[in-house]
């Protein structure tokens, strides 16, 4: 069974104005989207700024309402009830956020920042939460004197893992990683993606990994996503995607990936233009009149593509 | 441009300390120069130096613009200079533009600063002919549009225009796509190239990013700790990086080929600048499993092919340590 089912998610914000803020549109952020993560998998969810992949993200941990739709997670729906009802669900999803530098409280102490959870969810005593507190941050591979300091004492890569330590301080089934490494160094990003396929294998855990850096995503995902205006235009494989593209807007994503071979980059760029005239040509029979993605159609057991009606 | 022992020190707790050392460097007409390196490596510093606008900052060394040192202008001298003949796109498009006015005007300040006697309609037309090139749509409208309604590829495309409008003989471009979509980003590159073919200017690229380096540069000067480490042209340095450091960032990327592997990972942090290490090779601590006697006591760029630099001999006996003891190494603490 799947770990989280995700079943034609909305989430639309309204838009008020007029003399009585009265909803007069919506932003449709996310409109209609499915997709399921089986356990110690790694789902990667992809797009450009605007395409709802945070929003789906915030959406799955309940920090976004869901406007309609179900989120299953080992068959709770989280969508239905209110936040109370699921409070021990709630545990078993964690976050890791993007930017390490204001996601960790300024004021607290590194072992105040990583209990917080468990003074949350689990009643220890002072001593059992400090072993604790210094199993984890063993476990993420920063010192146990650490813990006494406070988040300005950390660079960048360390503070992402004091955030991961606190991901993962209540066992959770589940993280939901929203672009964990972009505000971070290439050698940083290396080693926080290292590091959190290492847990992985050690704990067992899924991720849902939330980027716009196709490099990144093809090097740690399983399963990908490729989202566009709310909705998904293909989705399959890790293999699928890179190696088979077939939607238009994929096909254009995939080409302006940088290559590290200054050799090949006049191909890249002749292929590069070559997919963006497509897309400006072509978008008229791959969207909807509305400049949307079709509905998802299977070409094969694992690809999934949003082509249009016929053809 | 040359840029010849460029030191450029800042003042922290009453002391100096240098986070651009010693830096010389030659860009050409027409040539894309990259420059990478980590964060606090001191490449943009270099960018600031070269323009100019750091207020505090002791700056030592010659800058040589077209036979003429910059570095001894005054603030008067350079403003006469900057905009016109040296531009620079900054990396965020929406804190470079003023929120205030519209597009068409910022533009056109640029343009009257330097060229007094053009008539306010003859500037209208020459910027609406520079948005046009920069490839936005309908340039007429853009002219007309505040910076917020703009969307983050489009206001980019309004700061290079806004640098360009003078045609500038050395365009810096400090991270100018970091910000941006990939598919942007893509579009933003070309639209360089394209200019660079067009107005045969001397650019010089500052990023992190090694594939924009690949895609854009024609030869490329990596930086550590303020020094430049290894300089060659794009392709010797992609297939047969040298120095150690170079060598690192290549191998922690992700690669295509290979996934679900281990990344490289470099050990240890970028020194803070009251920290760095004067003396010796300033990598040394990154790579402590290479033998001391590799290093030089005061390491210096060696030529080892035409116009391949490589600072430090350490780069001879470097070698990658074995994936299980990277494995065991990675810890930042």
């Amino acid at each position: 069974m799947a770990l989280l089912e995700v079943k034609d998610l909305k989430v639309h914000f309204p838009i008020r104005g007029g003399i009585f803020n009265t909803v007069v549109d919506q932003v449709k952020a996310v409109d209609g989207v499915n997709f399921s993560i089986e356990p110690g998998q790694t789902y990667g969810l992809v797009g450009e700024s605007g395409s709802g992949k945070t929003t789906t993200g915030r959406a799955v941990i309940g920090l976004n309402k869901i406007t309609s739709g179900d989120v299953l997670f080992e068959g709770h729906n989280l969508a239905k009830g209110g936040r109370k009802s699921h409070l021990n669900v709630r545990k078993d999803i964690q976050m890791i956020f993007q930017d390490p530098y204001s996601s960790l409280n300024p004021k607290k102490r590194v072992a105040d920042i990583v209990a917080e959870p468990l003074r949350n969810f689990e009643k220890l005593t002072k001593k059992e939460e400090r072993v604790r507190v210094e199993e984890l941050m063993e476990l993420v591979g920063l010192s146990t004197e650490a813990i006494f300091k406070y988040p300005h004492e950390f660079s960048g890569g360390q503070r992402q893992r004091i955030g991961i330590a606190r991901a993962i301080a209540l066992k959770p089934k589940l993280i939901i990683a929203d672009e964990p490494v972009s505000a971070l160094d290439v050698s940083v990003q290396a080693q926080v993606l290292n590091f959190m396929q290492e847990i992985q294998k050690e704990l067992g855990l899924t991720y849902l990994f939330i980027s716009h850096d196709l490099g990144i995503v093809r090097h740690i995902c399983d399963h990908i996503g490729i989202m566009y205006k709310g909705r998904y235009v293909e989705q399959g494989a890790s293999e699928d995607i890179f190696t088979n593209p077939q939607h238009i807007y994929t096909k254009r994503l995939v080409s302006a990936i940088p290559d590290l071979d200054p050799n090949r980059r006049e191909s890249l760029t002749v292929k590069r233009q070559q997919a963006k005239k497509d897309f400006d040509e072509l978008s008229d029979k791959f969207f909807d009149e509305e400049g949307l993605p079709y509905p998802l159609k299977p070409i094969s057991d694992s690809h999934l593509v949003a082509l249009p009606e016929k053809g | 441009m040359k840029i010849k022992n460029l030191t450029t020190s800042f003042r922290v707790l009453d002391d100096y300390y240098a986070a651009v050392d010693n830096v010389t460097l030659t860009v050409n007409k027409n040539e894309v120069l990259a420059i990478v390196g980590e964060s606090g490596s001191g490449k943009s510093a270099l960018a600031f130096s070269i323009m100019g606008l750091h207020n505090r900052a002791k700056i030592e060394g010659t800058l040589d613009f077209k036979g003429q040192n910059i570095a001894k202008y005054s603030q008067g001298k350079l403003n006469k200079l900057r905009g016109k003949e040296m531009a620079m796109i900054f990396q965020d498009s929406l804190s470079a533009l003023n929120p205030l006015m519209i597009v068409g005007a910022q533009i056109d300040e640029a343009l009257l600063l330097h060229n007094s006697s053009m008539s306010k309609k003859d500037r209208k037309v020459r910027v609406i002919d520079f948005l046009s090139k920069v490839g936005i749509p309908r340039p007429e409208k853009t002219y007309e549009q505040y910076p917020h309604e703009l969307s983050g590829g489009m206001r980019q495309r309004v700061v290079i225009a806004m640098a360009i409008a003078n045609q500038p003989e050395l365009l810096i471009a400090d991270e100018p796509t970091t910000a941006l979509d990939v598919t942007i980003q893509a579009q933003i590159l070309d639209l360089i190239k394209d200019l660079k073919d067009d107005m045969r200017a001397g650019i010089i690229l500052i990023t992190h990013d090694l594939g924009v380096v690949a895609e854009m540069a024609d030869r490329v000067a990596v930086m550590y700790a303020g020094q430049i480490v290894e300089i060659a042209d794009v392709y010797s340095l992609f297939s047969s990086p040298q120095h150690p450091y170079t060598r690192s960032l290549l191998n922690s990327l992700p690669n295509s080929a290979e996934t679900k592997t281990k990344l490289h990972v470099i050990q240890g942090v970028v020194p803070p600048l009251h920290k760095m290490p004067r003396e010796g090779c300033r990598f040394r601590h990154r790579i402590p499993w290479i033998d001391e006697s590799s290093h030089e006591e005061n390491p210096e760029l060696h030529e080892i092919k035409p116009g391949h630099f490589v600072r430090c001999t350490c780069y001879k006996d470097f070698y990658f340590p074995d994936k299980h003891k990277e494995a065991s190494g990675n810890g930042a603490t």
